[in-house]
């Protein structure tokens, strides 16, 4: 496993606040890193400094084993970067500023034409080549500003946001060019969208108020969910009371929460350390002979995690 | 090199694209011939030369020039697309001379335009066509200094108003720092040294010997140190300020 992205003890300060506070992590080939953290955490800050346009007051930045302080040109060579908002020149058309963005990173000539029809494709552009950049739609723009990002195909992609603004189909579409392209780079990604994380992240990281409070794989993140585990049961024609009294008693179950809803009954039940505990509800279901409509086992919600770790994370300061 | 090239090019054509260039080279041209023929007394002064056409060049720099330079980095900081140019493989000193070669050549491409001037006295009469000759050399290189000093001045800034009335009045320092005005003003107080540094810094006293037909190499010295100067303070001042 390569390491393509290391990061060590990454700091920044703005005049009022601490926007990054000693942040560490790595990331490797093949990885495709969800960047997560409440509006301010320093998502965007963080990103600047990997890519060299921020100098950090401490910690150091290497890509591909280079430092980025030392060599900064051929560390952003290696970088493509869609930074927060997709700032774009207006005045130039998609296809100038491709050409530009191209050349500039050393392609000439046919291989540049190659490079730009592609990414164009890539991106669904094609339409809009010839119109200059300040009269495209938000979604077109933040397009042209993913094509720039991919269209040398650097082996680290730093993305921020790259989805907002863009419409069901096209954040669709820009998933699964990520997903494709993962496997011989690493990609760090920020976003609020947490659908997002399970359909292309490998791997999360939560920062609140510039610092690390959580660091795993989607799944990982999820089971520390307090509904990890947790079983929904809904039965036809009972007494929620009733059927909540019978749950309550099974070993290892922590709450029972039970609602009537048009005539059916609808359970929640809570492990005890995220136990797993549908077995035990379905033998009761059984046992009392609940005509079970649904029966399913939760994996732990990562907007549930996200809540707990950022706000307990500003409640401690 | 094929980076600052690219840089410019891409400023040039962003010239183009709006009507900047148009509006620039039209005034530019425009003003030339009213100083020239009505204030200049072209045809009064029944001398075949270009001498009054230069003479008023460091006043329409004055008020053209910062037109030019005031969005170079005012503008990419205020819709953020300095972030962009900065994370592509270039050198903050490939940026720089990329704007600014961009808009010296613009400049020279206005200058050129007047060789109608040129062709005029030619045909009214005999100049000596080396004293124009530097006289447009000369013109080019203050043209540099005012651009390297609008540069600057841009990069401080994300409004370009502010940037274009700051650029001017830093300009006006400098082709007003030889007038007595100034002159007086520090005299007195201030050390002697200070004062002929002062007056020695004034663009209208190194020009003047150019457009006379006289290029020393002071002169040039003096206009290629302040461009270094200016750019390098620019770079400076990006580094300092792209975050804000
Ligand atoms: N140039 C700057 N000067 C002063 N403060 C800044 C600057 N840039 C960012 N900050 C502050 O640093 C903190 C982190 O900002 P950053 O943009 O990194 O957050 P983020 O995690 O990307 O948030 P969002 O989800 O809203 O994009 C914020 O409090 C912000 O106000
Ligand atoms: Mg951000």
């Amino acid at each position: 496993m390569t390491t393509l992205v290391e990061i060590s003890r990454l700091s920044k300060r703005f005049a009022y606040i601490t926007a990054v506070d000693d942040i560490s992590f790595q990331v490797d080939k093949g990885e495709v890193l969800g960047f997560l953290g409440p509006n301010g955490a320093g998502k965007s800050t963080t990103m600047k400094m990997i890519t060299g346009f921020l100098a950090p007051d401490a910690g150091t930045v290497r890509v591909g084993g280079r430092d980025i302080a030392e060599e900064p040109v051929e560390v952003k060579k290696r970088l493509g970067y869609l930074p927060e908002g997709a700032p774009l020149y207006p005045d130039m058309t998609p296809a100038g500023f491709l050409g530009f963005v191209g050349a500039v990173r050393g392609l000439r000539g046919d291989s540049l034409r190659r490079r730009v029809a592609d990414t164009v494709k890539k991106v669904n552009l094609q339409s809009v080549l010839e119109q200059p950049i300040g009269t495209l739609s938000k979604g077109y723009k933040r397009r042209v500003g993913i094509a720039q990002a991919i269209m040398h195909d650097p082996e680290v992609l730093i993305l921020d946001e790259p989805t907002d603004g863009l419409d069901p189909n096209q954040k669709h579409e820009v998933r699964s060019l990520i997903r494709n392209m993962a496997e011989d780079k690493a990609i760090v990604l920020s976003t609020h969208i947490l659908e997002e994380v399970d359909a292309v992240c490998t791997r999360v990281i939560i920062v609140a108020e510039g610092k690390i409070v959580a660091d795993g794989s989607p799944t990982e993140l999820e089971a520390r969910s307090n509904l990890h585990n947790a079983v929904t049961l809904v039965v036809r024609d009972r007494d929620p009371a009733q059927v909540k009294q019978e749950l309550v008693k099974l070993n290892r179950v922590a709450a029972v929460e039970c609602v009537a809803r048009n005539g059916l009954v609808h359970c929640t039940v809570r492990p005890e350390n995220s136990d797993s505990i549908v077995a035990a509800v379905s033998g009761k279901a059984r046992e009392n002979a609940w005509a079970v409509e649904e029966l399913h086992v939760h994996r732990g919600r990562l907007d549930d995690v996200f809540r707990a770790v950022t706000t307990a994370e500003s409640k401690r300061s | 090199m094929s980076n600052v090239w690219l840089i410019t090019k891409r400023e040039l054509v962003g010239y183009f694209t709006t009507p900047i260039a148009y509006v620039f080279i039209v005034i530019f041209l425009f003003l030339n011939g009213v100083f020239t023929f009505y204030l200049g007394g072209f045809f009064e002064r029944g001398q075949a030369d270009l001498v009054t056409f230069f003479s008023f060049h460091p006043w329409l720099y004055l008020a053209l020039i910062p037109a030019l330079t005031m969005r170079l980095w005012a503008e990419e900081r205020r819709s953020g697309t300095i972030e962009l140019l900065l994370t592509l493989p270039i050198s903050m000193l490939q940026a720089v001379l990329g704007k600014f070669f961009a808009t010296w050549a613009f400049t020279a491409l206005a200058l050129a335009l007047t060789f109608p001037m040129w062709l005029t006295v030619n045909y009214l009469g005999d100049p000596d066509n080396g004293v124009i000759l530097a006289g447009y050399i000369g013109s080019l290189l203050m043209a540099g200094a005012y651009i390297a000093i609008g540069a600057c001045i841009s990069a401080t800034t994300k409004n370009q108003v502010i940037a274009f009335v700051i650029a001017a009045v830093v300009c006006l320092m400098f082709l007003l720092s030889g007038f007595p005005l100034v002159l007086d003003f520090f005299d007195g107080w201030a050390p002697e040294l200070v004062v002929a540094a002062i007056s020695g810094m004034s663009f209208l006293s190194h020009f003047d010997d150019i457009s006379k037909g006289i290029i020393e190499l002071r002169d040039v010295v003096y206009f290629v140190s302040l461009i270094v100067f200016w750019l390098f303070a620019n770079a400076v001042l990006i580094e300092l300020k792209k975050a804000d």
